[in-house]
């Protein structure tokens, strides 16, 4: 393909560029940057952009659609990893930082604390997805692959939850969230509605990869 | 019977010789204080220009023997990171935004089932009978992070009883100032203003209800509720009324602003309890800002020996 041959050459920016909120994370950590609570601080940034790289990850499928950019799915892996990584982050600083391997303590604020229990599960829903992330395991799971990786739009919905659940009252930036979120699987359900679902439930084109 | 009684005393409550043998002195030094800080309020500005509260200093004070001897937060961490929903949603706002707030001239209306008459008094006119002391508090917020706070002011319970309430005044309910030009939260009206906090009579004349003028030795920053706020260390931080302009004695328990805001999250007293949960968090540990791991929570955040037994008979699960 003759649209394909920039890709490689782009991937390692993409790379980096997904990486500067870590970065940006570690100079501040080590110039004091990260303000009085700095546990706290980590703990949001790295939510916030686990949530934020999902949300990248799933506007990939109605871009491509929309604007006719095929390119762009050969990134969405990459940036589907980068959620994972800062989820990842994200949940390490509530168990080492938080809660310092209390397993107790964590079963009980995963079970009774609701926004505690959303993002526990849009969390564990991220992992068979970044297990079966490789080209063996699509090739492996074939059809069953798309099916699997549908579990991305729950895990995003209980992001989204998640962030809502935990604030005050200011629900202002979890909404904003919310209504990108909205609007991502509002574009899926469109496209399904025009006719095109058929590919979709039999996976018989390259778009059923959404 | 059972007869509650405080600790042992600690250490840290036992007056040190020198000013044992000095108390006299001392104390007329920490009066010194309390009128050199009204007076300054007067006379430190040049006349008719407002300003954002200037840093005095609050002079000798006097220590208390109902400070902690936990080690203190930073006045850096002290006056950077805290609520006050009147500058914005962010625990950096309300220094970020501080100088937007003018809090001279300063008065506060005092009014409600009293003897004395209902006025607007000048601050300087409020402060100046009472003695300022030295308080080291922890403060616990309801959002599970604490501080040991060690502030300045003088017993809540000296200024009630100047204004004599009658035996009407059942609670003691508080305005903060309402000022959208200056308060961009008020603006945006992320709660609803004025914030009201309360207080019931016996919890407001409890030896450890404090109102505050300042923090290690100087007067508050705006973003600590400058120029007088109410501290009730074992009730969760939102209770600790900053800006106070009003003061007024009354009959029926005043719904306070987050009780409005989220009635089933937040209660009309708000005592610090780890064995009960905010509906969306655990109230089990807190974080002591500075510390690296989490520690637990006390009943009434360490301070039950003394205020405890007004809530004897009470469901604190319900009256949260």
């Amino acid at each position: 393909m003759a649209t394909a041959s920039w890709i490689p050459r782009v991937k390692p920016f993409v790379f980096l560029a997904c990486l500067i909120p870590a970065l940006l994370l570690g100079w501040d950590a080590f110039t004091g940057g990260l303000g009085v609570n700095p546990i706290e601080d980590i703990t949001h940034r790295t939510g916030d952009w686990a949530l934020r790289f999902l949300l990248v990850t799933l506007a990939v499928t109605p871009l491509r659609r929309l604007a006719g950019w095929n390119g762009l799915v050969r990134f969405r892996r990459m940036v589907g990893l980068f959620a994972f990584f800062y989820a990842v982050l994200h949940f390490s600083t509530y168990l080492v930082f938080d809660h310092f391997f209390d397993l107790l303590l964590i079963i009980d604020d995963v079970a009774e604390r609701k926004y505690v229990t959303a993002g526990f599960v849009g969390f564990v829903l991220m992992i068979p997805l970044a297990v079966t992330s490789t080209q063996g395991w699509i090739r492996r799971l074939g059809r069953r692959w798309t099916a699997l990786h549908r579990l991305v739009y729950a895990s995003a919905v209980a992001g989204v939850v998640h962030f809502l659940w935990l604030v005050k009252i200011d629900i202002g930036e979890p909404l904003i969230y919310a209504v990108i979120l909205a609007l991502l699987l509002g574009a899926r359900l469109a496209h399904r509605y025009r006719g095109h679902g058929g590919a979709v439930r039999t996976g018989a084109t390259g778009a059923a990869r959404s | 019977m059972l007869i509650k009684q405080a600790p042992d005393i600690r250490s840290s409550e036992i007056t040190p010789e020198r000013l044992y043998y000095n108390r006299r002195q001392f104390i007329h030094a920490a009066s010194g204080a309390a009128l050199g800080a009204a007076g300054a309020a007067v006379l430190g500005q040049p006349a008719g220009e407002l300003q954002a509260a200037p840093q005095e200093d609050l002079g000798e004070l006097r220590p208390s023997q109902f400070s902690t001897d936990e080690r203190q937060n930073s006045y850096e961490e002290i006056t950077s990171y805290n609520n006050f929903y009147e500058f914005g949603l962010d625990k950096e706002d309300p220094k970020r935004y501080a100088d937007d707030l003018t809090v001279k001239p300063w008065t506060v209306r005092v009014e409600g089932h009293m003897n004395r008459p209902a006025a607007d008094y000048a601050l300087e006119d409020i402060l100046s009978p009472h003695t300022l002391e030295e308080r080291i508090y922890r403060l616990r917020c309801v959002e599970a992070w604490s501080m040991v706070v060690p502030w300045v002011g003088f017993p809540l319970r000296d200024l009630i009883q100047r204004f004599e309430p009658t035996s009407r005044a059942r609670f003691v309910r508080f305005e903060t100032l309402y000022r959208p030009s200056e308060f961009r939260g008020q603006r945006a009206r992320n709660l609803q203003y004025p914030y009201v906090e309360g207080l019931r009579m016996d919890e407001a004349l409890n030896p450890l209800a404090l109102l505050s003028v300042g923090i290690y030795g100087k007067t508050l920053l705006n973003q600590n509720g400058a120029p007088i706020r109410l501290v009730v260390p074992w009730k969760y931080g939102f209770k600790s009324i900053k800006s106070i302009v009003k003061i007024e004695f009354v009959e029926d328990q005043p719904r306070n602003t987050w009780n409005v805001a989220i009635p089933h999250e937040y209660g009309f007293y708000a005592n610090v309890n780890p064995d009960v949960d905010h509906p969306r968090w655990s109230q089990a540990m807190e974080r002591r800002i500075g510390n690296f791991f989490r520690q637990r929570t006390q009943r009434f955040n360490g301070y039950g020996y003394q205020v405890a037994r007004m809530y004897d008979g009470m469901d604190l699960a319900r009256n949260y």
